[in-house]
């Protein structure tokens, strides 16, 4: 009895706080119309989260890219089918671990900073001051970078896709006696011949970027909003907004690919 | 006029407020003293409506605050203006910034304008060589002299001060003292005033109240309170108070 009392208060908890996040970014998305009296701001803070997070996203996008090729090229080899490396490196790239990789990094810098930021003027009255004076936050901190996270973390991910399929070349060079033309012209390839004007790998990944970028902002936002009790509290937001981040990241990346090649067909 | 009445409310698990009464009539200047973690700071923040009481009735010109839409709640906030506690000043925007903020949000003010107000209101608060500074790189007596500004800037009917001459120096802080009674002399403002300071209550305030337990313990006018024989009276404005 005491269990199911504690699993239904740890439920509704969780339920109150999906809640809270979903009705911000509603009334985000209400204030959109007068986003123009923010577009200084917004591009300050596209600016600075693309900047901050730059080098190590291409780092690990490098990686990853290595990765991908030798996981796939290992298994190509035994079949002698190495030719198809560029592509399928590529395609993989673009459609899960450019946007996946691209957002967990954001949601370290840029999510974690975010909750501090709102955190600490939670907890020093300044939203409260901004109330006041009649100045919803949510128009005036949300908003901003809610979009600037719908911008950065696409055109970022379009960067990580680029030096992902870099790093694999190179392995596909060096350890797979794949020949870097043959690479790159397999992969120009399965980029370019498309009926339509992107490649659905291509949309499909650009559009998870959007997703995960309103995600980890949104998200980040909520947790520093709902901070309380001194640096104890922000600390305590910005664990919860990394953590529930990245949770969002990989469920609404299984939930797009499924619906794009599974349900939509 | 500002009235609470009966007003409960529990925070972090403990009773802050527990029936608390109290009513500043139109004009009047009240002055609300008390122990640290009493529920100062919450009293204030339920005249403005950031905080909701759990029951009891918080009215302001005999509207009840809590039951204020969005919209009935921003039209009594352009009203009032509220200094917090340490200043709140949003970090990123200079002083000058910061005061303009609840003039460029909503009024219509040209731009021209918006800066001579806020210099003007700044000069008020002796803070017109800062007008330029941010807020990280400035002492908290000037944060708090700012976030006056800021309250004041709307010429507000209604004023909500939250230790307004904290870790100001004597000299300031009799300026600051200055300004409160001309702000009600001149504007006719109505005005509840947090604070520790002796001075400030008997020089600011018309009624001085003692919070203690949630409610008000003690009240009266400034020179029954500084002759009261109420331990909490002798505690807070006897003469070895400050
Ligand atoms: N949002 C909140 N959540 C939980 N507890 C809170 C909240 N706001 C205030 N409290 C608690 O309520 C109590 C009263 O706080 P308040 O800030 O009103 O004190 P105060 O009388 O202004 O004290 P001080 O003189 O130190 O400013 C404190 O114990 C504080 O921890
Ligand atoms: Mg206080």
């Amino acid at each position: 009895m005491n269990l199911l009392a504690t699993i239904g208060a740890s439920l509704s908890a969780r339920v109150d706080r999906a809640g809270y996040v979903l009705n911000l970014l509603v009334r985000a998305v209400g204030y959109l119309p007068r986003l123009g009296r923010r577009w200084r701001f917004l591009l300050d803070t596209a600016f600075n989260a693309g900047v901050r997070s730059l080098p190590v996203t291409m780092v690990v996008a490098a990686f990853a890219g290595a990765i991908l090729a030798m996981q796939t090229g290992i298994e190509l080899r035994r079949f002698g089918d190495t030719a198809v490396l560029g592509t399928i490196t590529a395609l993989s790239m673009c459609r899960e671990m450019g946007p996946f990789i691209t957002a967990v990094i954001l949601a370290a810098t840029v999510g974690s900073s975010i909750a501090a930021e709102l955190g600490t003027m939670q907890v020093s009255d300044e939203i409260a001051a901004l109330e006041v004076m009649s100045v919803d936050p949510v128009d005036y901190l949300v908003l901003p970078r809610v979009v600037a996270m719908a911008i950065m973390c696409p055109t970022l991910t379009v960067l990580s896709n680029l030096v992902g399929i870099y790093g694999g070349s190179v392995i596909a060079e060096h350890n797979l006696g794949v020949s870097s033309s043959l690479y790159w012209l397999s992969a120009r390839e399965a980029l370019t011949s498309s009926a339509t004007l992107l490649p659905k790998e291509v949309y499909v990944g650009l559009l998870k970027a959007v997703v995960f970028g309103i995600a980890i902002a949104t998200v980040s936002c909520a947790a520093g909003l709902r901070a309380s009790g001194g640096a104890l509290g922000v600390g305590l937001a910005v664990q919860a907004a990394v953590r529930n981040s990245v949770i969002l990241i990989i469920v609404l990346g299984f939930i797009v690919t499924w619906f794009f090649y599974f349900l939509a067909g | 006029m500002i009235e609470l009445q009966d007003v409960h409310k529990r925070l972090g698990g403990r009773q802050i407020l527990d029936g608390l009464t109290l009513s500043v009539p139109q004009g009047m200047t009240f002055v609300l003293m008390g122990p640290s973690g009493t529920g100062k700071s919450v009293t204030l923040k339920h005249i403005i409506g950031i905080l909701r009481p759990d029951s009891g009735s918080v009215q302001v010109d005999g509207q009840e605050v809590p039951r204020m839409d969005r919209a009935q709640l921003m039209a009594l906030r352009k009203r009032m203006g509220y200094l917090f506690q340490n200043g709140a000043l949003i970090n990123w925007l200079s002083v000058a910034a910061n005061v303009a903020l609840p003039l460029q949000e909503h009024s219509k003010l040209g731009k021209g304008e918006v800066d001579d107000r806020v210099h003007e209101v700044l000069r008020l608060v002796g803070m017109d060589h800062a007008a330029k500074q941010m807020p990280p790189d400035i002492s908290g007596g000037m944060k708090l002299r700012a976030g006056l500004a800021r309250a004041l800037v709307t010429n507000p009917e209604y004023v909500l001060y939250d230790e307004p001459n904290a870790g100001l120096d004597p000299i300031i802080s009799q300026q600051i003292h200055e300004l409160i009674v001309e702000v009600r002399d001149r504007l006719g403002v109505t005005s509840l005033i947090v604070t520790h300071s002796r001075a400030c209550a008997v020089h600011c305030g018309d009624r001085i109240g003692v919070l203690e337990h949630g409610r008000i313990a003690v009240q009266g006018t400034v020179a029954e309170m500084t002759h009261s024989d109420h331990p909490l009276a002798r505690a807070f404005l006897g003469g070895g108070a400050d």
